[in-house]
């Protein structure tokens, strides 16, 4: 075997060199690389935002790359659908798989492919008898006949590799493939893997779990920021050394919290439970506070917030705002309360694109606008124009519509919508997602501005360094569960990355 | 851990097995439930229940030499477009133009046999398929590159085509004297006491739904209605498959409107007027999931020959005119409401069954 590192050495089952991918402004990917060998798993690591998903999804032709290059066995590859990059035998299990949820398990796995019979009849008794050889080969009980409609995660990620085996399948991308699995599931899906492997497949896998990469893997790739870091041998490294690399930069002093008085509790949330979501989630925010909910994606961070905001509902806890309880699984009691809530998808959730700005601004307060039941728009302008203008929120004018604005301004827009109301709280999930590194700094300083004004912060961030720079205090969600609480001086990119992959290990230090 | 799940948790009732481990039974059990438990059946059962009550009430309703053909022949136009609705319907789309279709080509149809004297039957029924077809191409073209939902897409296309037909025939109209005798009796003999008309959309829904049942194409239609998403990180090839639906729709919507000629002899601009809309409610009574991806066109065709049958039946049982139309609505609200209450149960139990094992 040659060394794993990119650009050298015999053809590969599958290599990118140099692959670069960027939606509008935002560039997903810089300058990705990866060698994967036939006969080996792969690991594919970094930090959420490190271009992983960008990369695989590359590959499966999902998106077209802008520059780089991608090799199978050597040749020269340009994928313009999914269908094409099946065609050449690669297989992508995505993180949500997804399924026919109408249509039986067996359909699900050979359609487009069903064996036929006369006049292209599909033989059905033959398709059931594959599948069950294929469930089977791989250890598992799946009624083939059952619709995908209501089956755990663990059975449709089977199927899914049910589906790569039937397609015969040369490379199988697996995105975070045990991020809802169980330990006696994960095995399952590991015991599949090797054998996969033994047959001589190229397989890639990508985890936040370390151990799980160490115990599975063959060589690891790093990537940090959208580009490749390093390639080693499982072997020659360590959980420590991968961890290093995937932080890789200092935090700078890009985020400008600035030490705010910190005074007493406003959010209390005690013992918040939803099936499936979270679990025990107890934890405080308190005036003049930042506190950083850091962790994965999918860990559970944003379904916490919607719980305490009352979009979602939970089983059990309560959530206290200012010393009074705020009614579970109603917004609008959430929002008299104090609570503001920017969310993660301002495009979907937080802005109604097709409206002015300034009746963005002033849509949650409308009520208190309205005379004799009526809203002019002379109203709303009044009463957004301070707010834009505090933000800086650069439009033409008022009354432009807020589906023509950066992302950067639209984030402004939603801030300034929920200011209008007063909060006490504000609960921001991915402040800076997806806006240009400007803006990021003048989000970053409104922010800190506001727990200086003694307003409580709740503060969701995918980016390590975004929540080590900002967060008074950092929550740290792995699973559902908090298993970290870090005050400021005492939080590194290794501690949150820790805690936040601790997941099966018992008792990583 | 969560309590309140166990409650419902019943251990393995039969209900749960048939939906988890269906293997396990015995291919006549398994036959059985998919025919008997199917919501075909159950419609079937509905209108079968609605002939005997009318027949008991009025015996003519059904024992009377005309009223077996009109039972059969009413709703045959009505069972051809509904078959292409429920192909549409199934991959998450709908077509509202094809009553404009069926205006269209039954018009064509009439000019065909004045401008051309002597054009042979099968070619005047060749060119109104052709020409549904190519409206049926537009509005596939439409929907499938144009990213536009259907529903605002055919509502477009049903005004357009409607207009086309208006511009063209005027306050003309096609009378049964501009029609050759051999083509007006295709809408009107029967074959061994069943009208031919009953028998072409007998013909047609058998087709459609072996294909829909037995051929990759017509399972994939499923799979996108199912979940489109999914459907092209499979790499289905989901622009051509919901294109040549809308095809297939504007197709039988082009025979619809030939054998509308051949049944009623005359045909004015207004041809096929609402027809749209009884074709989707059709499909929707019959078991189809408005959203698409489950649903059998036996249903939508069950669903039909309902629609027409309660039309003619409820007058006999003495039901006032406005209350006729009011039982077509909450025919249709209780199909979508069954269908919600019926998927969710079906969600529910296989969920539990996963939480229990």
């Amino acid at each position: 075997m040659s060394q794993p590192t990119p650009a050298t050495g015999p053809a590969a089952a599958l290599e990118l060199r140099d692959v670069a991918k960027a939606f509008g402004a935002v560039v997903a990917l810089r300058s990705g690389s990866l060698r994967v060998e036939a006969g080996s798993i792969h690991a594919l690591v970094g930090e959420n935002g490190a271009g992983k998903s960008t990369l695989v999804k590359i590959v499966a032709g999902v998106h077209r790359r802008d520059a780089g290059e991608l090799l199978l066995d050597g040749r020269s590859m340009d994928f313009g659908s999914t269908a094409e990059s099946k065609a050449e035998g690669i297989a992508v299990i995505y993180q949500e798989p997804t399924l026919f949820p109408d249509l039986s398990v067996t359909e699900n796995i050979f359609m487009g492919r069903q064996p036929v019979g006369a006049g292209r009849r599909i033989d059905r008794a033959a398709m059931h008898t594959e599948a069950e050889q294929l469930f089977r080969r791989l250890g598992v009980h799946i009624d083939p006949r059952r619709p995908a409609l209501g089956l755990s995660i663990a059975d449709q990620q089977i199927i899914e590799i049910a589906k790569a085996i039937s397609l015969d399948a040369r490379v199988l991308i697996m995105d975070e493939p045990t991020a809802a699995l169980s330990g006696v599931e994960v095995e399952r899906l590991f015991a599949v893997a090797r054998s996969l492997r033994d047959e001589g497949r190229a397989l890639v896998f990508i985890s936040h779990r370390f151990d799980e990469v160490f115990d599975l893997c063959d060589t690891i790739t790093v990537m940090r920021d959208g580009s490749y870091v390093d390639a080693v041998r499982t072997a020659d490294t360590d959980v420590d050394s991968i961890v290093a690399m995937m932080v890789g930069r200092e935090v700078g002093d890009l985020f400008p919290k600035t030490p705010a008085e910190i005074g007493e509790t406003v959010l209390k949330v005690e013992g918040l439970s939803s099936t499936g979501e979270f679990h025990d989630v107890s934890f405080e925010v308190r005036a003049g506070e930042i506190v950083g909910l850091a962790g994965l994606v999918g860990a559970g961070r944003s379904e916490i917030a919607r719980a305490v905001f009352g979009v979602d509902r939970y089983d059990a806890g309560s959530v206290t705002l200012a010393g009074r309880s705020v009614k579970p699984h109603d917004p609008r009691s959430a929002i008299r309360a104090g609570m503001a809530f920017v969310p993660e998808d301002r495009r979907k959730q937080g802005l109604v694109t097709e409206s002015s700005v300034a009746r963005n601004i002033s849509g949650v307060i409308r009520g208190g606008l309205a005379r004799a039941g009526l809203l002019t728009g002379a109203a709303e302008s009044r009463s957004a124009a301070p707010w834009a203008g505090r933000l800086e929120v650069k439009t033409g004018a008022l009354d432009m519509n807020a589906a023509t604005m950066s992302g950067g301004n639209q984030q402004k827009v939603v801030i300034a919508k929920w200011l209008a109301t007063n909060p006490r709280l504000l609960i921001i999930d991915e402040p800076t997602r997806g806006i240009d590194v400007g803006t990021k700094a003048e989000v970053h300083r409104l922010l800190s501005e506001l727990a200086g004004q003694g307003m409580a912060i709740l503060m969701i961030s995918s980016e390590l360094p975004e929540v080590l720079g900002m967060a008074d205090r950092v929550l740290v969600v792995c699973e559902g569960r908090i298993t970290a609480d870090i005050p400021r001086d005492e939080a590194t990119p290794e501690n949150v990355m820790r805690a936040a992959t601790r997941s099966s290990q018992e008792a990583a230090s | 851990m969560s309590d309140t799940s166990t409650t419902h948790a019943l251990g393995h009732d039969a209900a749960v097995d048939r939906l988890v481990e269906p293997s396990r039974q015995s291919p006549a059990r398994r036959w059985f439930d998919t025919v008997v438990r199917s919501r075909e059946m159950s419609i079937l059962l509905v209108l079968i229940a609605l002939i005997t009550v009318t027949t008991v009430k009025q015996p003519n309703f059904l024992f009377s030499a005309n009223s077996w053909r009109d039972l059969l022949l009413t709703p045959a136009i009505l069972l051809i477009l509904a078959a292409g609705q429920a192909v549409v319907i199934i991959t998450r789309n709908v077509d509202l133009s094809v009553g404009s279709v069926l205006g269209f080509t039954a018009y064509l149809t009439g000019r065909m046999f004045i401008d051309f004297p002597g054009i042979p039957i099968v070619a005047v029924i060749a060119i109104g398929v052709l020409a549904g077809g190519l409206l049926g191409l537009v509005n596939g073209m439409l929907v499938s590159f144009g990213r536009v939902p259907a529903l605002v897409i055919t509502l477009g296309t049903l005004y357009i085509y409607r207009g086309i037909v208006l511009t063209w025939a005027g306050s003309n109209r096609i009378n049964a004297g501009d029609l050759p005798k051999d083509f007006l009796r295709l809408g009107t003999r029967s074959v061994l006491g069943i009208p031919i008309l009953f028998l072409v959309a007998v013909v047609v829904v058998a087709a459609v739904g072996y294909y829909l049942y037995s051929h990759r194409g017509g399972r994939e239609l499923y799979a996108i209605g199912s979940d489109p998403d999914a459907a092209v990180l499979y790499g289905l090839r989901v622009r051509r498959r919901v294109l040549s639906a809308f095809v297939l729709s504007g197709a039988l919507a082009g025979l619809a409107g030939v054998l509308h000629a051949a049944r009623y002899g005359t045909v004015s601009s207004a041809a096929g007027v609402n027809i749209e809309l009884e074709a989707v409610a059709a499909v929707v009574i019959g078991g189809v999931a408005i959203f698409g991806g489950s649903g059998t066109v036996w249903g939508a065709a069950i669903g039909a020959i309902l629609l027409v049958t309660i039309d003619r039946a409820l007058p006999i049982l003495g039901i006032p005119d406005f209350w006729q139309r009011a039982v077509v609505g909450v025919l249709i609200l209780g199909a979508i409401v069954l269908d919600r209450v019926l998927s969710a149960r079906q969600a529910r139990k296989l969920i539990e069954a996963r939480d229990d094992s």
